[in-house]
C-alpha cells in the first residue's frame, strides 16, 4: 500500500494583499508508504494541516491528484469517498474532536459504528488501559482533560484499523510521558501491523520515532536527514 | 434498515435525549404549532357541522310563527341556544297555509316552556309534534326510537338530563323518557319532544298553574309554529309572499335567511380562527427556522467529527432530518393531546362563548385530523430543518475543527 500526492497544490482567497489567491501549499508530489511513520514538521501557518487534509482525502486540493492503491481519492462520489475513509484513512485532528453527546467509550467505537460493524470492545478496553484513561469509559467529553481527550482521539483512530494513519499534532496537549506513550504507540502501529502514519507537529519530539522526515514551510516542503 | 441506519438512527436518538435543552426547545415549538392547527381546525369543523346540523333539522323552506315571536323571545335563538319561550296563534294556521298554491307540506309544532318549580323536574323546552305531518324532527327521532312517541311519552335531546326509562315530571305529568336523541349542536339539544295528545294534557295542566296558552277566551286549538315545504318548481320568496298576504298575525320566516344569519358569523368566526391559526404558523415556522439555523454554528463541529469519521453528506443529511422529525413528532404528538384537552373539555364554554351551532366531528374525524396533525408537524419540522441539515451536511471538517477550537 503506498499513498502518492501527485502534484498537488491548495490556493486560498484572501482579500487583502496584492493579489487575489495566495498557496497555502505550494505544488508538490510525495509518497508515504506503508511500514513507515513519515514526520512533518514546519511552523504554525507553514500549510502543514492542509496538507494533511489534502491527503486524508477531506479537503480537495486545487490541482494535482492523491491515489491510495491507485485510487484517486478525489475522483470518488462522496458516498463511496466516505466510506473509503471510514474504511482505510484514520485521523486524529487537531484539539477537540469528541461528539459532546457520545461518552468516552461511544466516541471510540463511533467509526465501527457509523457503518454498522462490530467494534474491537476488548481492544479498546486494552489502549484506553495502556493511555491511562480506562476509567473514564463512561464519562462525557466535557468531563475530560485535553490531554485525555487527545488520547481518546488517537485510540479511536488506531482502533479503526486504518491502512493509513494522519495526526495532526498528536502530542500537543500531553505531558512528556504520555507523548513517548503515544509516539511508541505509533511507531509499533506501523511497523507491527504494517501500515503508513503520518505525523504532523511543530514540535521536534516526533523526529526520534521517524522513518522520514519532512520541513514544511511557507507551503513548501523538503526531506530531511534523519 | 440497514446497518448504517440503524447506527445513525441509535446515533440521532442519543443526541436528543443528551441535549435535552434544545430537544425540548424545538418540541415545544412545534407542539404550539400543532395546537394551533388541531385546536383551530376542531372549532372550526364543529361550527361548520352545527350549521349542516341546523339546516337539516331545520328541514322546512318556510317557518310561520305568530307575529309576536319576533318580539317576544327570538325565534332564532331557541334554535341556536335553547332559550326557553312559547307563542301560540290559532291552530286554523296550518289548514289555511296548505290552501296557498306551492304548499306542500304543513307541519304544526306547539312550544311550553317548563318551569323552575315543584311542578317540574327540569326547566326545559317542550316541543308538541304531529306524527302524520310532521317532516322536519321525526327523521331525526326515528334514528333513536322505533316506533313512534306514545301518551305521556317524550324523547329528550342529549343534553337534557334524564335517562330512557326515567320518569320526568311537567306541570305535575309524569312522561316517561323513551328515546335519547342523537346531538345537533343546537339549542333542540335541550328540547324535549312528545306527541300532540302529550302536549294537549301538558298545555291543560299549564292551564292550571297559571301558565295560558290561550289566544282568545273560546279557543283551546293552538300551534306555535308552522313549518313549510314548498312543492318542487314553485318560487319560495313568492310563496313566502302569499302566506303572508294571506295568514294575519303571522310571520313568514325563510329558514335560508336564518341560516346565512347563521353562517355568515360561522364565516367571520372560521375566518379569525383560520387568520390567527396561519399567523401562528408563520410565526413559529420562522422561530423553528432561525432555531435550525442557530443550531449549524452549535453543530458543526460535531458534524465535522462524523465526516472525518467517514460519514456521507447523505448520512448526515438524512441524520440531521431524522431528529427534527423526531422532534415534530413529539411536538405534533404533545400539541394535539393539549389542544385535545383544551377543546373536548372546554366544548360547552366555547360553544357558549360564541353562540353558534356547534357539533364536535364525530371520532373518526378527530382522529384522521390529528393524525394528519401529526404529519403534517414532522414534515413542517423537516421541512424547517432542511436548510440546516444541507449547510450541516457540506460542512469542512478541516475548517470546522480549527474554528471550533
Amino acid at each position: 500500500m503506498i499513498l502518492k500526492a501527485d502534484n498537488i497544490s491548495k490556493t486560498f482567497f484572501r482579500s487583502t494583499g496584492s493579489a487575489n489567491y495566495f498557496y497555502a501549499v505550494s505544488p508538490l508530489s510525495l509518497e508515504v508508504p506503508s511500514e513507515s511513520v513519515t514526520v512533518l514538521t514546519g511552523r504554525s501557518g507553514s500549510g502543514k494541516t492542509t496538507l494533511l487534509n489534502m491527503l486524508a482525502g477531506i479537503l480537495e486540493p486545487t490541482e494535482g491528484k492523491v491515489l491510495l492503491d491507485d485510487t484517486d481519492l478525489y475522483s470518488l462520489k462522496d458516498d463511496a469517498l466516505s466510506s473509503f475513509r471510514n474504511e482505510r484513512i484514520g485521523v486524529v485532528p487537531q484539539g477537540r474532536s469528541a461528539v459532546d453527546t457520545l461518552t468516552v467509550m461511544e466516541n471510540i467505537l463511533l467509526p465501527a459504528k457509523l457503518y454498522g460493524k462490530n467494534a474491537p470492545a476488548e481492544e479498546v478496553r486494552q489502549w484506553m488501559k495502556d493511555f491511562e484513561i480506562d476509567h473514564l469509559a463512561e464519562a462525557m467529553p466535557r468531563e475530560l482533560s485535553g490531554g485525555e481527550l487527545r488520547r481518546m482521539a488517537i485510540i479511536r483512530a488506531i482502533v479503526q484499523d486504518p491502512d493509513m494513519l494522519f495526526a495532526d499534532e498528536p502530542t500537543g496537549d500531553l505531558d512528556d510521558e504520555n507523548t513517548e506513550k503515544v509516539l511508541a504507540a505509533l511507531y509499533s502501529f506501523a511497523h507491527d501491523r504494517k501500515k503508513a502514519v503520518f505525523i504532523v507537529t511543530h514540535e521536534n519530539d516526533a523526529l526520534k520515532y521517524a522513518d522520514r522526515a519532512f520541513r514544511m514551510e511557507k507551503g513548501r516542503i523538503d526531506l530531511q536527514e534523519n | 434498515m440497514s446497518k448504517t441506519m440503524a447506527g445513525m438512527s441509535s446515533l440521532s436518538v442519543k443526541n436528543l435525549k443528551r441535549k435535552p435543552g434544545r430537544t425540548i426547545a424545538l418540541v415545544l415549538l412545534t407542539a404550539f404549532l400543532a395546537l394551533a392547527v388541531f385546536g383551530g381546525s376542531v372549532v372550526v369543523l364543529s361550527l361548520r357541522n352545527g350549521l349542516q346540523s341546523l339546516e337539516a333539522r331545520l328541514g322546512a323552506d318556510i317557518i310561520l310563527v305568530p307575529s309576536e315571536a319576533q318580539s317576544k323571545v327570538s325565534f332564532q335563538n331557541m334554535f341556536l341556544q335553547g332559550t326557553t319561550g312559547a307563542f301560540y296563534m290559532d291552530a286554523s294556521v296550518t289548514e289555511k297555509a296548505l290552501e296557498v298554491p306551492g304548499v306542500e307540506k304543513a307541519a304544526p309544532q306547539v312550544f311550553l316552556a317548563s318551569l323552575k318549580a315543584d311542578c317540574c323536574s327540569i326547566k326545559i323546552q317542550v316541543i308538541g309534534i304531529d306524527p302524520e305531518k310532521d317532516f322536519t324532527v321525526q327523521p331525526w327521532i326515528a334514528r333513536s326510537l322505533t316506533g313512534e312517541l306514545g301518551d305521556l311519552e317524550v324523547a329528550v335531546g342529549c343534553k337534557v338530563e334524564a335517562d330512557i326509562g326515567e320518569i320526568i315530571r311537567i306541570y305535575e305529568q309524569r312522561c316517561k323518557v323513551v328515546a335519547r336523541l342523537e346531538p345537533t349542536g343546537t339549542g333542540l339539544d335541550t328540547a324535549v319532544y312528545c306527541n300532540m295528545d302529550t302536549m294537549n294534557k301538558l298545555l291543560a295542566a299549564a292551564e292550571a298553574k297559571g301558565i295560558s296558552h290561550k289566544i282568545t277566551s273560546n279557543d283551546d286549538s293552538v300551534v306555535s309554529a308552522v313549518y313549510i315545504k314548498v312543492k318542487d318548481g314553485y318560487d319560495i320568496d313568492t310563496v313566502n309572499t302569499a302566506l303572508t298576504g294571506k295568514l294575519r298575525k303571522v310571520t313568514a320566516v325563510r329558514t335560508r335567511s336564518m341560516i346565512t344569519g347563521v353562517s355568515d358569523s360561522l364565516a367571520g368566526v372560521s375566518r379569525t380562527i383560520t387568520t390567527m391559526v396561519i399567523v401562528i404558523w408563520v410565526l413559529a415556522f420562522v422561530i423553528l427556522l432561525l432555531a435550525y439555523i442557530l443550531i449549524v454554528r452549535e453543530r458543526s463541529r460535531e458534524f465535522a467529527v462524523l465526516r472525518l469519521l467517514g460519514a456521507s453528506r447523505k448520512m448526515l443529511g438524512r441524520m440531521a432530518l431524522l431528529e427534527s422529525a423526531a422532534c415534530g413528532l413529539l411536538g405534533g404528538i404533545l400539541g394535539v393531546v393539549a389542544a385535545a384537552v383544551g377543546v373536548f373539555a372546554f366544548a360547552s364554554l366555547i360553544e357558549n362563548s360564541l353562540g353558534l351551532p356547534y357539533l364536535m366531528p364525530a371520532f373518526f374525524s378527530v382522529i384522521l385530523l390529528a393524525a394528519g396533525t401529526v404529519l403534517l408537524s414532522v414534515a413542517v419540522s423537516a421541512a424547517a430543518s432542511a436548510i440546516s441539515a444541507w449547510r450541516l451536511s457540506r460542512v469542512n471538517p478541516g475548517t470546522a475543527l480549527r474554528e471550533g477550537n
